[in-house]
């Protein structure tokens, strides 16, 4: 039941993503979604849990709880960014987008031969990782982008804690150490390209092109 | 007590209580500012007061701005006659009768909207064509919310639907149920010309909504349509009360007190939202009322999924 | 313990560049090849066969064969790359002290792919192949922005995200085959286990995530479409780090989807593989041929014919058969081949100081070394006899014929002369002509520099020779 309800939020935390024009709303979505993903394990498992996944629910909190925020305000405030999410596909063909995603992604439950998977969380999962896509693509800013690429990812987890009955928690802790030190490295980025082109407009990156695909 | 003789005085009662929603509404918003706020009857002074008034109508206005009033006040009680408050269930009831309630209550829209545009003024006008925007966006989000509730009782009437949701529907739907009286929440906020939407108390009427409709109505035609909206708000409420509330607990009282209160968190909650929220950007509002339709797709596949 | 001693000394090398102050350039710069030479003469070790595997270590890092060729291609890239490298910083070293950058990033970064590859080509179980993978995403994103303009920032913005969005989408795919294993209750990941057991998953779930892994992968390979990172960041990247992009880098994603179609092989579904293998590959080489033609920055052409490279190994994997064999060997000449002329690129870019192919002119008789390598290098990339990249190309050719592929066998031989007359164009161009005068005190070349790419050509010309 509890497991219902924390696939609620995380859905629900997707449609934030979608929807929100504020880049600190759509920093607290992603945060939300990290520590629901933290919790999820510690609620699969119930009475039997053991160390490893402790500890892998604290460096999970740690990172996508603590460390994320903490580094995605600091490139918003460093950076001076407007805290606005300009999209280039509007709010509301987002939201219903994101409909389609989610339906898509109980469609693809449905079709895909995972046994016993009957929760919300596998839907959520496929939606976080089409969203993220989404988002990844449709924004303009380049710190929108990190937020798609970590909803990708967090779908990728979810997907993990759902149709893998036991985890193997080294590759995860491998996996959550990438993606800390790839956030890291596009935080600096962004905070380069601001300094750069006073902007972090990625539509407006587009110095590097080829002749011909200009025509 | 019958059914039907629950449903006549929860009817009555409804009619005599609409009012005071408003003020519950406003006396909430007094506390969070700190003032001590009107007093919870002053709907009821503002009516009576307006009632012992005088019409005066504009000279451009046809026989159609006369008729708003009466159209509005029809379309409410028709919607309410319609609407299930609580075990009682609804005091007519058939099947798809949910469609005549949308088709009463935009009734009633309609002769708002052709009302403002015959007074010919520009403020109005542009009320009524925000309105009519807004209105539109809303719709989809109450079907989607009825359907929900229709998959979960089988039932194809606004009292099939609100009776099957017994404590043991209501526990095994929770999610789904949860997700429809939000969305219900979310557009009563919008069909009220309540605050993320529209502000009721401005006093600029560029950024009116609903309000700038009605400017040029005044004594027992205002009163009147002041009534029908107050009205509106209680039917709207009851919806959105009925799917969160379930029925059937135990014995009628222990129902119809239920739903009573249930219709005050409703109004203190609607308080807090006009407390705690700014109103949106216009250009903000379509993209709240598709939240709302999102929010009832989401529990239409719930409980598709469920069933 | 050699393969442990194979990432330990790259990683302590390193850590070690790493805390030697922003200052002491000068005593980090001999870390690079003094790393390359231990690494190479390890995994000379591993050939020999005198290596003492450790079992615990097995079903996580193990030299296979196939792990032990490509780790093979990259420490003998990196040992001729790393002399090179060491030219490179010396000739800049006046501009960037003048600037005040430190070397510190670039040595780092290069010892921290070179640790990240090498874990690569050892990992025997998919999740730890994913988190090599997108390590040396991360250790190669700090060498492409080490020239700090405009255009290596927004190169290196393109291929982070690029990147690392592509390989999320592999450890989706990775996921989903580990739920497929994992249905039975017998959870695995490592390559050899999974393989034991594919016949018994769920074809359905193996096509998903081998659609996902050969996806994800993919666009770190730099298979078109997913390909749009690969020019800029060869052609914004210092050439010796172009080379090992083009050389080392994208041969660590191929052999990512080489484990996986292992897989699907061992499941029986194979056909199904090879068909999307052949499809991205095929495509790959015409969009490259596309953008070949008309090329105006030489850098880009060449990271095009990478581009054009890589559909082909996916082309020849997906013959199925002598195809994986002359898919390899072509892997094998290409990094060498490829190797050279980006080296040489470098070269040519430090005497003209630009990278347009229209204002480079003379290198024959301006760089007579360098022409001459930048000759035997496009002679090589093109598939001209004596090189060894003719051989395979003819190989792989006989092979779609012999299989019946007419029709993709032709398309692949249309590709494979668009790009000839993409490159035949350029790169007469530059070599033909007067070289523009020196300015005094400079020399147009040094034999130094040369050598690297002469010792990498040289691989190539000998496997043209014949195949040990």
């Amino acid at each position: 039941m509890w497991l219902e309800y924390l696939s609620v939020i995380f859905i629900l935390t997707n449609f934030i993503l979608l929807a929100s024009s504020r880049l600190g709303f759509c920093i607290k979505a992603v945060t939300i979604q990290g520590v629901v993903l933290a919790i999820i394990p510690l609620v699969h498992e119930g009475d039997h849990l053991n160390v490893a996944s402790l500890v892998l629910c604290g460096v999970t909190l740690a990172v996508k709880g603590y460390a994320f925020p903490k580094l995605l305000n600091g490139a918003i405030s460093r950076a001076r960014i407007r805290r606005e999410v300009e999209p280039l596909v509007g709010y509301s063909t987002s939201i219903l987008l994101g409909l389609l995603m989610l339906v898509f992604g109980f469609w693809l439950q449905s079709r895909l031969p995972l046994g016993g998977n009957d929760g919300l969380l596998l839907p959520g999962a496929f939606f976080a990782i089409l969203s993220g896509f989404f988002v990844t693509i449709g924004r303009r800013k380049a710190l929108t982008q990190i937020l798609g690429y970590l909803a990708l990812e967090n779908g990728i987890f979810a997907f993990g804690a759902a149709a893998l009955p036991e985890h193997p928690w080294m590759l995860e802790l491998g996996v959550l150490l990438d993606v800390f030190v790839a956030v890291l490295v596009m935080g600096v980025a962004v905070f380069r390209i601001s300094e750069e082109f006073e902007h972090i407009d990625v539509d407006r990156l587009r110095s590097l092109r080829d002749p011909v695909g200009e025509g | 007590m019958s059914q039907t003789i629950l449903s006549i005085v929860m009817f009555i009662l409804s009619l005599a209580l609409c009012p005071l929603l408003p003020g519950i509404v406003n006396r909430v918003k007094a506390k969070f500012a700190g003032r001590t706020g009107q007093p919870l009857l002053q709907k009821y002074y503002d009516l009576g007061k307006l009632i012992r008034k005088d019409v005066v109508y504009s000279t451009t206005a046809t026989w159609i701005f006369r008729a708003c009033p009466v159209a509005v006040l029809g379309g409410a009680l028709a919607a309410a006659a319609l609407t299930p408050f609580g075990r009682g269930g609804a005091l007519v009831s058939f099947q798809g009768d949910f469609l005549i309630w949308a088709g009463a209550l935009t009734l009633a829209r309609l002769f708002m909207i052709l009302a403002a545009l015959d007074a010919g003024s520009a403020f109005t006008g542009m009320g009524a064509s925000r309105e009519t925007w807004f209105a539109v966006l809303a719709e989809p989000a109450i079907f989607l919310a009825m359907a929900a509730l229709a998959v979960i009782s089988h039932e194809f009437s606004m009292t099939g639907f609100f009776l099957a949701l017994t404590p043991e529907a209501t526990s095994r739907h929770f999610m789904a149920l949860l997700f429809a009286a939000l969305a219900l929440f979310v557009v009563s906020l919008a069909e009220n010309a309540r605050i993320p939407v529209d502000d009721p108390t401005t006093h600029l009427e560029l950024t009116m909504i609903h309000e700038a409709m009605l400017l040029d109505h005044s004594g027992p035609d205002l009163a009147i349509i002041e009534y029908g909206a107050a009205l509106k708000l209680w039917v709207m409420a009851s919806l959105a009360v009925g799917a969160a509330v379930p029925v059937n607990i135990g014995s009628w009282w222990l129902d119809a007190g239920c739903f009573l209160v249930g219709l005050l968190v409703f109004a203190v909650l609607l308080g807090v939202v006009e407390s705690v929220m700014a109103r949106l950007k216009l250009n903000r509002v379509p993209q709240f009322l598709v939240g709302a339709a999102v929010l009832a797709a989401i529990s239409v596949i719930l409980v598709a999924r469920s069933a | 313990m050699t393969v442990v001693l194979l990432l330990a000394i790259p990683l302590a090398g390193a850590l070690l560049a790493l805390a030697l102050p922003a200052a002491a350039d000068r005593y980090r710069r001999p870390l690079v090849p003094a790393v390359a030479l231990i690494h190479f003469a390890l995994v000379i070790r591993l050939w020999t066969g005198r290596a003492d595997s450790l079992p615990e270590l097995e079903s996580w890092l193990a030299a296979d064969s196939l792990g032990l060729l490509f780790l093979t291609l990259t420490s003998g890239l990196f040992l001729p790359t790393s002399f090179y490298v060491i030219g490179d910083m010396l000739r800049y070293a006046e501009k960037r002290a003048a600037a005040g950058v430190s070397e510190r990033v670039y040595v780092v970064g290069l010892l921290g792919f070179l640790f990240s590859m090498t874990a690569v080509c050892l990992s025997t179980d998919l999740g730890m192949l994913w988190v090599a993978v997108e390590a040396t995403t991360l250790a190669t994103a700090p060498l492409i922005y080490f020239r700090k303009s405009p255009g290596a920032l927004e190169a290196t913005w393109k291929y982070l995200l690029v990147c690392s969005v592509g390989i999320a989408l592999a450890l989706l795919g990775t996921f989903i085959l580990a739920a497929a294993a994992g249905a039975d209750g017998n959870m695995t990941l490592n390559i050899r286990g999974l393989a034991a057991v594919a016949g018994s998953l769920d074809p359905n779930l193996l096509k998903a995530g081998f659609i996902f892994l050969l996806v994800g992968y993919g666009a770190k390979m730099g298979l078109a479409p997913m390909h749009t990172w690969l020019p800029d960041a060869h052609s914004e990247s210092p050439s010796p780090v172009s080379a090992l992009l083009s050389g080392t880098l994208l041969n660590g994603a191929f052999l990512a989807i080489l484990r996986t179609v292992e897989i699907m092989t061992a499941a029986g579904q194979g056909e199904f593989a090879n068909e999307l293998l052949r499809l991205f590959g095929l495509f790959s080489m015409a969009i490259a041929g596309a953008f070949i033609l008309g090329q105006k920055d030489f850098k880009r052409l060449l990271a095009y014919s990478s581009v054009e490279h890589m559909g082909i190994l996916a082309f020849a994997v997906g013959l199925g058969g002598s195809g994986v064999y002359a898919g390899l060997l072509h892997a094998v000449n290409h990094t060498f081949a490829k190797g050279c002329l980006f080296l040489t690129a470098g070269n040519i870019m430090f005497r003209y100081h630009s990278k347009s192919t229209l204002t480079v002119r003379g290198v024959r008789r301006g760089m007579p070394m360098n022409g001459a390598l930048w000759l035997a290098g496009f002679l090589a990339i093109c598939g001209l006899p004596p090189f060894g990249i003719f051989l395979t190309e003819i190989a792989i050719l006989v092979r779609s014929f012999a299989g019946g592929r007419y029709l993709e066998g032709g398309l692949y031989l249309l590709f494979l002369a668009v790009v000839f007359i993409g490159m035949l164009g350029v790169f007469l161009g530059m070599l033909r002509g007067e070289a523009p005068e020196l300015p005094e005190g400079e020399r147009a070349e040094s034999p130094l520099m040369a050598l690297p790419g002469l010792a990498a050509i040289g691989v190539v010309l000998v496997l043209g020779f014949g195949v040990p």
